[in-house]
């Protein structure tokens, strides 16, 4: 049996400007000792998805509207306080964005390392403090003994983001959650702390949903892959599935804007327009109107079923669109306007 | 993890420490010194502060073991001794009815700075947990909780406190309590608006994820942050606790004569001011030293008790 098995999640959030459908029907399962990656755009509910296996949605007026989340044979989301809190920590821990404020500034790390450790395991004060010692040197924290008993201010932005680590590991969870962990640190850092959450994760043989949009970083470490887009489920499979034969449209596009993936001197792949607004009903399917392929029927009606292509590899079929050819071939024309429209740009690059 | 923990206490040894690296101090390495201690050590840095706990400390004691030592009753009167000049036998001087000025000041100061203290305490205490906990819930609770506030605000101190004389009939603590209850007000308030800016901050999601209960978090995460703004507050409180003490009891609803307070006193004071001027300067010039010195114990305090002040 999976460590966590997510079936047809579903969290909206209703406000005064009518009902925000930031996750809608996402599926997933992981095993222990997996790495699961969660990319999409901004908006598209990676973080909510998260959140909501957390149980961390602000209710009201966030609202997870079905779906279940077996995590060791418990339904995460029917879990009580009481019994929320044991898991919360203990058994799935959660690394926010942005590490600067995600510690307390008025208490030493020592203490809220301790905090966290007698929280959830019966141990006297004097173990606990050296065993955030080791945690704080396993993350790579340079003469852990002395600065554990620093405040927050006195570590940098990295450093911050490594204690975090250590706080969220220091209970030796079956699920570690990653929130865009990197995003808020400057790009030497992300390289160092990717590797920390990995080694650790070796370590440990913690489960990692590792929500990101950075492509590079889910084709470095993760197993699977989950495509989210305006709330749902694109595309999700192995990472071979994923990077090799991308099937939905959107997967291919994201992938295309990978910069390293492009020629030298060529304009930057984006993909044309915004994401959807998820306040209101999206018809079909939720990429339609950035679709590049050439559409071949209205979107209505719910949103399209998923279908396995291949064993674990499903997609939200859309059938909208005429997606049967590799994504370049659309493009290209596309390119050819782009060059039309701006020569000077495409001259002074060639 | 558990073989790790030797390698940490190995790391403990002071040769780590190398020629030309930040000595690191006995202090330093004190283990789980809290937030009392942190802030105690940076006290001790501002003088201003230390002197002024010092002065704080003497009027207190002065004030308690004062009418001890002295040889003469606050009370007692001595018509023929009647307002007199400082001299060797009365340091203050006297008063109209002969009494000795020190000692009523130092009786004086004893019910000015238990009423400060006591109703200040008190009013900290509601203060901090209820606006602590109705901005943390927030919603409607909170609403709730701040309407009764507006509420009791609108109230006017007098009535309400004739109001609880009349009832209760006349004693000190009542006034301890009227006095406390009227203070809390803006303390709920102020505490209220820091802790809702406080609770979006991702530290407090992150004690949430971290599986620590409501109270836990309140308790231990967000009062510490908000300890600045009621550390002044409070040491703001007493000068205004003991002003409205000395406010009821010109009413004839606090300190009744012929016992004092410095309010009393005071007042008393002003009204021979012209003739008798030692009449109002030793209480006043008491009252205005103990409002300085808290008001620089407080300003020390809260440089004190943030982390981010330098330490060095």
């Amino acid at each position: 049996m999976a460590l966590l098995e997510v079936n047809d999640l579903t969290t909206h959030f209703h406000t005064r400007d009518g009902v925000v459908r930031a996750v809608d029907g996402v599926s997933f399962s992981l095993d222990r000792g997996e790495t699961l990656g969660i990319v999409g755009e901004s908006g598209s509910g990676k973080s909510v998805t998260c959140y909501s296996l957390m149980r961390l949605i602000p209710e009201p007026p966030g609202r997870i509207e079905r779906g279940t989340a077996m995590f060791d044979g418990q339904d995460l989301l029917k879990m009580g306080p009481r019994e929320l809190r044991k898991i919360r920590g203990n058994r799935i821990s959660i690394i926010f964005q942005d590490p600067m404020t995600s510690l307390n500034p008025y208490l030493r790390i020592s203490t809220q390392l301790v905090e966290a450790l007698q929280m959830h395991t019966d141990i006297d004060r004097k173990s606990a403090v050296n065993k955030a010692i080791a945690a704080l040197e396993e993350v790579g924290i340079p003469e852990a003994s002395k600065r554990v008993h620093s405040y927050p201010h006195e570590f940098s932005g990295g450093m911050r983001q490594r204690v975090m680590i250590a706080m969220a590991l220091i209970t030796e969870p079956d699920l570690l959650i990653a929130d865009e962990p990197t995003t808020a640190l400057d790009v030497t850092v992300q390289a160092q702390i990717m590797d920390i959450i990995k080694q650790r994760q070796n370590d440990l043989g913690t489960a990692v949903i590792l929500v990101t949009h950075d492509l590079g970083v889910v084709a470095g470490t993760c197993d699977k892959v989950l495509v989210m887009y305006g709330g749902r489920e694109m595309e999700s499979g192995s990472a071979e599935q994923i990077f090799y034969h991308p099937r939905h449209p959107y997967t291919r596009a994201l992938q295309k804007t990978i910069p390293s993936l492009q020629a030298k001197g060529q304009e930057l792949f984006t993909i044309p327009g915004l994401p959807p607004d998820v306040s209101k009903p999206i018809p079909g399917c939720a990429f339609y109107p950035r679709c590049p392929y050439p559409k071949t029927g209205t979107p209505e009606g719910e949103r399209p079923a998923l279908a396995e292509i291949e064993p674990g590899h499903c997609w939200s079929a859309c059938g909208f669109c005429d997606s049967s050819a590799p994504i370049e071939t659309v493009l290209t024309k596309a390119g050819d306007v782009a060059d039309d429209t701006l020569p000077e740009t495409a001259g002074s690059n060639a | 993890m558990t073989d790790h923990s030797e390698t940490a206490v190995l790391g403990d040894k002071p040769a780590t420490a190398a020629a030309g690296a930040p000595v690191i101090t006995e202090e330093d390495l004190v283990e789980g010194s809290s937030l009392w201690k942190d802030a105690w050590s940076r006290l001790k840095k501002n003088k201003l502060a230390v002197g002024s706990l010092a002065v704080f400390i003497f009027i207190c004691l002065f004030c308690v073991v004062g009418p001890f030592l002295s040889p003469y009753d606050a009370n007692a009167q001595d018509l023929f001794a009647g307002a007199e000049g400082p001299s060797a036998d009365h340091w203050f001087g006297t008063d109209t009815l002969g009494r000795d000025l020190m000692v009523r000041v130092m009786e004086g100061g004893r019910i000015s700075l238990l009423v400060g203290l006591v109703a200040t305490v008190v009013a900290l205490a509601i203060g901090v947990i209820y606006g602590a906990t109705a901005g943390y819930v927030g919603g409607k609770v909170d609403a709730s909780m701040m309407r009764f506030v507006d509420l009791l605000y609108a109230l006017p101190f007098t009535i309400f406190v004739i109001l609880l004389m009349v009832a209760f009939g006349r004693s000190m603590w009542l006034m301890f309590v009227a006095i406390g209850c009227v203070e809390w007000l803006s303390m709920a308030r102020i505490v209220r608006s820091g802790v809702i800016s406080l609770k979006k901050q991702e530290f407090v999601e992150a004690a949430v994820s971290l599986g620590y209960s409501h109270r836990r978090i309140i308790i231990r995460h967000l009062i510490p942050n908000v300890l600045g703004p009621v550390i002044v507050i409070s040491t703001l409180t007493v000068p205004a606790v003991m002003l409205l003490e000395a406010f009821l009891s010109f009413l004839g609803l606090g300190v009744q004569p012929p016992n004092a307070s410095w309010g009393v006193l005071i007042n008393e004071g002003q009204a021979n001011m012209e003739i008798y001027p030692w009449l109002l300067l030793f209480p006043a010039g008491f009252f205005a030293v103990t409002l300085f010195c808290l008001n620089f114990i407080g300003d020390g305090l809260r440089d004190a008790l943030d982390p981010k002040s330098a330490k060095d």
